[in-house]
């Protein structure tokens, strides 16, 4: 537990820069993705067979998540959306293998949250122009550091959710795999790794969506 | 007044422990509140279950942030420990 505790040991260093687990694992899972998505390309037929039939159910879902969430208009968000939720879910399933989930280091947390934070803004900006940017001192002047506060704060939780929900899973199955030995730690790596990883990574989509399309679409 | 080490771990243990106190009550009870409104709507109407239990599942994370928040407070106290000892 206490080497979870400690945070993402260095691998190596590439002119000076550490380079931690946490990017070694992330670059793990994006060979993983990249390798299926090109297993998956090959020989697309207009008439599906078995494999192609999983990959357009697995696209349809998300292209219909995205269409509930963020209406049928905002239907262009879908690619980024699923990538996310791809890369948020198999990173976090890096645990049931023994490596370090790589969501489980605040810093790259915290990089989607930024991500999404300049996603909300540039596109309400681009949608409504600069009366975004004033709509947060409306009514009254003083509302404005607590919108500035409250915008803050969006990428900052979302981060800090994912972060401590694998961060605390990664040392909850540490403990649990430490005192018992034979059957519990699966039993109990059902919840901590799958279900929590699965929730997790479709929460901080759903509330990428939602951020966004209220930013954007959200007419006064 | 001086401080030795292990005060500041025993200090830094305590804190853990009262950190989680609020964090686990407040989010247990908030998510068990959820949890109940989504179980009264299934009631009301059976056919849309699935679409009540991803709504539930949504807030009840959402509502777990202010926890989650208390126990990385917690565990950078016990990591404080773990760095002195």
């Amino acid at each position: 537990m206490e080497a979870i505790l400690e945070g993402p040991r260095t691998v190596f260093t590439i002119f000076g820069l550490p380079i931690t687990e946490s990017v070694v694992n992330t670059w793990l899972v994006m060979a993983v993705l990249i390798i299926l998505a090109l297993i998956f390309r090959r020989n697309l037929q207009v008439y599906p067979d078995k494999r192609q039939n999983v990959v357009e159910a697995i696209v349809e879902a998300v292209s219909g998540l995205v269409n509930t969430t963020m209406g049928q208009k905002n239907k262009g968000f879908m690619p980024y959306i699923g990538t996310l939720f791809f890369l948020l879910l198999f990173s976090n399933l890096l645990g049931i293998f023994g490596l370090r989930p790589p969501t489980a280091d605040f810093s790259v947390t915290i990089a989607y949250g930024i991500v999404t934070f300049f996603c909300i803004h540039y596109f309400a900006i681009k949608a409504k122009g600069w009366s975004y940017i004033k709509g947060m001192a409306e009514p009254f002047i003083f509302l404005l550091p607590m919108n500035i506060i409250g915008e803050v704060a969006k990428p900052f939780s979302l981060g800090m959710r994912l972060y401590g929900n694998l961060l605390g899973g990664s040392v909850i199955m540490a403990m649990i795999s430490g005192a018992v030995a034979l059957f519990v730690p699966a039993v109990a790596s059902i919840y901590f790794d799958f279900f929590s990883a699965l929730l997790q990574s479709f929460i901080f989509v759903m509330l990428t969506m939602v951020f966004i399309a209220i930013a954007k679409d959200d007419e006064e | 007044m001086g401080w030795n080490e292990l005060t500041v771990a025993a200090f830094a243990v305590l804190g853990a422990g009262i950190a989680m106190i609020g964090g686990g009550f407040g989010s247990a009870i908030g998510q068990g509140y959820a949890a109940g409104k989504g179980v009264e709507a299934v009631g009301r109407q059976p056919e849309a279950q699935s679409k009540i239990m991803t709504t539930m599942l949504l807030g009840q994370a959402v509502a777990e942030t202010t926890g989650i928040y208390s126990l990385v407070v917690a565990l950078l106290l016990l990591g404080i420990v773990n760095r002195i000892l």
